[in-house]
């Protein structure tokens, strides 16, 4: 049985194709060439961390190393789902994910659809410049122009409310209201980015559908339901898919600029939490089991609701 | 073609909607430019919107007069440069070869990359791997990590596979072999989509924070955006020179956290107009199969 299989398997190759790889490795030589650093660059910096995962299962000794560090088995995960300040992080992350969902979801299109309604082609161009720019603002800028306006007291935001009268509104010292706050700086950040990818979709919309339109005296919000609309539509739908499976996941940079000690309750996600845990308090196991979970949730996210956009007839991403 | 009174209302409400739109874009700018170049006595008296009132450069004298500040501007344009050219090139050289669909293994590595898109070690891991490395406390640690990007790639391969496959044939009848092809054929075509990709590496650089805060301890490798993090939200002052001189009695903290936040803002603003025209359509073709 074993001599017959390997047999087989020597003989094969030169039946089916009579050249072996060493034909194909010399042929493309220089392909294989300008491939050898970038894969390089993915086998150190992102495979080899992804042995590092070990240590959620290892008591971690940073005189030992990763190798001898005695293991644990899953010790780190216990402690890490008996630890109430773990639970906020995780509800936090699809708290800030899901405000996110649904008022900085359908920004961008509103916006693509206005900008798009926009005849003169100048004044169009200026103002997509405009929109984009915050996009290219880092968010330690945006957390420094945010706690400049928002500023009790002589920011320009309190000093407009009071001019008309109103208290003035704690927009990132309360938790709710720095929800509010972090939810609009997200859209005023990306809506404008973010309405790229529709404006590109209304743009392949035939022109002759406007016109047929036209001649059947539709008028510009007719135009907007009937035509535009349907037409973004598989858009619309593969994007909101995406965002789903990206609910468990969470940046870094901006909950933690724009978070403080006063709104911790909301601000502290599984990001920060990581970093706080992990490097500030030197528990290594136990934000690597937090990262790890993290990612293996995100990964199933994406998975099924890559399936469903592919399902669904739409074009997943993978 | 008839234009109705309805219709016309219809543009005026649109272009002003829009102009809404852009000015809650612009004010919060506007206004830090304003509160940095206005007077403190303007800025107590909450009378700063989007127009500087009382003209002062005393801000921008004491940042400039510091000069871990314009160490730290120089340093960050230094690591910005060398982050976009490896980037550039390792992309480059990533892109090319994928595309061909006679290459065996082809598959196979495009695989393992985007795998890496949607999994990874984590913070941790990754810390280790840095630290393994030697890399903490240097600049090698905000440059290597994340030089390539698996997003860029896929999006500058999916423009070389636009690009028409006779003139590659011709320039193998030619003489030449795959890198020359590259240098001298698909490059050249495909300079839109350099100039897009080397703005998102430039970019994303210049405004990342938490590599710094993670891999940096030595206040004198801080990049400019950690070191703005330390001013503007933990109210550290602007380093040494403040101190001395009649500059800095007068001075608002606010005023001197605004200059410090259109300080670093500046260079992204000059060079982002100019490679406008390029980074729609490149964001598009990106898009397409993302």
């Amino acid at each position: 049985m074993g001599k017959t299989n390997t047999a087989v398997s020597k003989a094969l190759p030169n039946k089916i194709s009579k050249k072996g790889f060493g034909y194909y490795l010399n042929r493309d030589k220089y392909l294989y060439l300008l491939l050898v650093l970038p894969v390089a660059y993915f086998i150190l910096f992102k495979y080899v961390p992804m042995y590092g995962i070990v240590i959620a299962f290892k008591e971690y000794n940073i005189f030992q190393g990763v190798f001898a560090s005695p293991w644990i088995g899953l010790d780190a995960f216990r402690e890490v789902f008996r630890s109430d300040d773990f639970y906020r992080a995780l509800k936090n992350t699809f708290l800030l994910n899901g405000f996110d969902m649904i008022f900085g979801f359908p920004a961008p299109i509103i916006l693509a659809i206005i900008i798009n309604e926009v005849k003169s082609v100048r004044y169009k161009r200026i103002s997509q410049t405009m929109l984009y720019l915050p996009h290219f603002l880092s968010w330690v800028i945006i957390g420094g122009i945010a706690l400049q306006i928002f500023a009790p007291n002589f920011g320009m935001i309190d000093t407009i409310i009071k001019s008309m009268g109103f208290k003035t509104i704690p927009f990132l010292t309360e938790k709710w209201h720095w929800l509010a706050t972090y939810t609009g700086i997200g859209i005023w950040q990306s809506a404008g980015w973010g309405m790229i990818i529709y404006l590109a979709a209304i743009t392949g919309i035939p022109s002759e559908l406007y016109e047929a339109a036209d001649v059947d005296g539709a008028g510009r919000l007719r135009k907007i339901w009937s035509i535009t609309l349907p037409a973004i539509k598989p858009t619309i739908i593969i994007l909101f898919i995406l965002n789903i499976g990206k609910i468990s996941m969470i940046g870094f940079d901006r909950p933690y600029i724009l978070g403080n000690q006063q709104v911790k309750d909301f601000s502290d996600v599984i990001s920060t939490y990581v970093y706080r845990v992990g490097l500030q308090s030197s528990r290594y196991n136990i934000a690597t089991a937090v990262g790890l979970f993290q990612s293996v949730v995100g990964l199933v996210f994406l998975s099924v609701t890559n399936w469903i956009a592919n399902k669904s007839g739409e074009q997943g991403i993978w | 073609m008839a234009y109705k009174t309805s219709d016309k209302v219809f543009d005026v409400f649109i272009n002003v909607i829009t102009l809404i739109c852009v000015i809650l874009c612009l004010f919060p700018v506007l206004n830090v430019v304003a509160v940095s170049l206005s007077s403190n006595s303007a800025i107590l008296a909450s009378k700063v919107f989007v127009w500087p009132v009382g003209l002062n450069f005393e801000s921008y004298k004491a940042i400039v007069k510091d000069s871990t500040m314009i160490w730290s501007l120089v340093y960050t344009v230094i690591i910005t440069l060398a982050y976009t050219v490896i980037g550039m090139f390792l992309t480059i050289c990533a892109a090319y070869p994928l595309t061909k669909k006679r290459l065996k293994g082809r598959n196979a590595i495009m695989l393992m990359i985007i795998f890496t898109m949607y999994f990874s070690g984590g913070l941790i891991p990754d810390y280790m791997l840095v630290k393994n490395l030697h890399m903490l406390d240097s600049s090698w640690s905000l440059i290597l990590p994340g030089v390539l990007s698996a997003f860029n790639l896929i999006v500058l391969k999916t423009f070389f596979t636009t690009l028409p496959e006779s003139l590659e044939e011709s320039a193998i009848l030619d003489g030449c072999n795959d890198i020359g092809v590259l240098f001298k054929i698909v490059l050249p075509l495909s300079k839109p989509v350099l100039a897009t990709l080397s703005l998102f590496y430039a970019v994303g650089k210049w405004n990342s924070f938490m590599d710094a805060l993670f891999y940096i301890t030595d206040t004198k490798l801080y990049p400019l955006q950690l070191k703005l993090y330390q001013i503007i939200v933990n109210s550290q002052t602007v380093d040494a020179s403040i101190g001395d001189g009649n500059i800095s009695q007068n001075l608002l903290p606010e005023s001197l956290k605004a200059a410090c936040v259109v300080f670093a803002t500046l260079p992204i603003v000059l060079v982002y107009p100019k490679l406008q025209k390029y980074f729609v359509s490149g964001i598009m073709i990106g898009a397409v199969k993302g």
